[in-house]
């Protein structure tokens, strides 16, 4: 076992852990802002993954479009909302929900799991046309310019209407959340907070 | 270069990453924690895609991985204006107590 295979193995093994650390403090965590915290750490570990796999674009793309823009409008909603104080997970509002649904979630994991690892040996095909890693190019952009060029070649139609998603989801939440001003009885107009 | 880990191993972990989401999503009442089940969903979904990209020596798994980003922040722009509506009306309110929208 040569150091670099041993290495692979290290960073692969501590950022599982940290991935799958941080999910589960995401679902343990009575705190909202805890669970944003080891939403955080998952994150950072899918990163790691990501690196460890010569996707460094998305890699860098990950940390901060989710770490640094996703968690903090997370953080923001809890602390503009005052939601931060901790819940009492003890009670179960609904009887047999929990094993009702750790019974799905193995099922499920041992379902994909199961099929994983029944066509391992057919992942070894190659169809693809080859994607341009850093250290096999020599060339450290290699992956950016891969990118980019499927990107605004293959898929910019693709591209184009994510811009129409993001100015419609942006429109709907400003019409959505914004305060109507009252009409002349002094009644909100706004349906939603009429009886306040 | 040759990868001395397995490319199942990264799927087996997202397939475990999907779990741990999808169970935090149907035992969690608290909608903001619910949306962070979300998101670790789709993150295990963004592992898998680009786990077999590499594999598979195919851009377009790590283009897909783009899109699902965009997605995901509309999405989360969406899902966190609905949820801060319903808690300015209704404080503490969990997602139990959506039934009442029923007619």
């Amino acid at each position: 076992m040569t150091d670099t295979t041993f290495l692979e193995y290290v960073v692969f093994f501590s950022a599982a852990v940290m991935i799958l650390g941080g999910a589960i403090g995401v679902i343990i965590l009575k705190n909202p802002v805890h669970a944003a915290l080891g939403l955080v750490l998952t994150l950072f570990g899918v990163a790691v993954q990501f690196v460890a796999q010569e996707a460094h674009f998305l890699a860098a793309v990950q940390v901060i479009v989710y770490a640094g823009a996703i968690v903090v409008l997370f953080l923001f909603v809890i602390m503009l909302l005052g939601v931060d104080e901790s819940m009492d997970l003890s009670i179960e509002p609904i009887p047999i929900q929990r094993p009702l649904a750790a019974v799905m979630g193995i099922g499920l994991v041992g379902l994909v799991g199961a099929a994983i690892i029944r066509a391992r040996d057919s992942l070894d095909i190659n169809p693809g046309d080859g994607i341009a890693t850093a250290s096999d190019t020599g060339n450290n952009d290699s992956n950016i310019e891969q990118l980019a060029n499927n990107l605004y070649g293959d898929h910019v139609f693709a591209f184009q209407l994510t811009s129409v998603l993001l100015i419609v989801a942006v429109a709907g939440t400003v019409l959505m959340t914004r305060k109507w001003p009252r009409d002349a009885d002094g009644r909100s107009t706004d349906h939603e907070s009429s009886d306040t | 270069m040759i990868a001395a880990i397995e490319p199942s191993w990264y799927l087996l972990l997202a397939a475990l990453l999907f779990g741990i989401g999808a169970f935090g999503l149907m035992v969690r009442r608290n909608p903001l924690v619910m949306f962070m089940c979300i998101e670790l969903m789709l993150n295990a979904a963004n592992l898998t895609f680009v786990a077999l990209a590499t594999r598979l020596g195919d851009i377009n798994g790590q283009t897909a991985v783009f899109f699902v980003l965009v997605v995901a922040a509309a999405e989360v722009v969406v899902g966190l204006g609905i949820i801060v509506s319903i808690l300015r009306r209704r404080p503490g309110a969990t997602a139990d107590d959506l039934a009442e929208l029923k007619g």
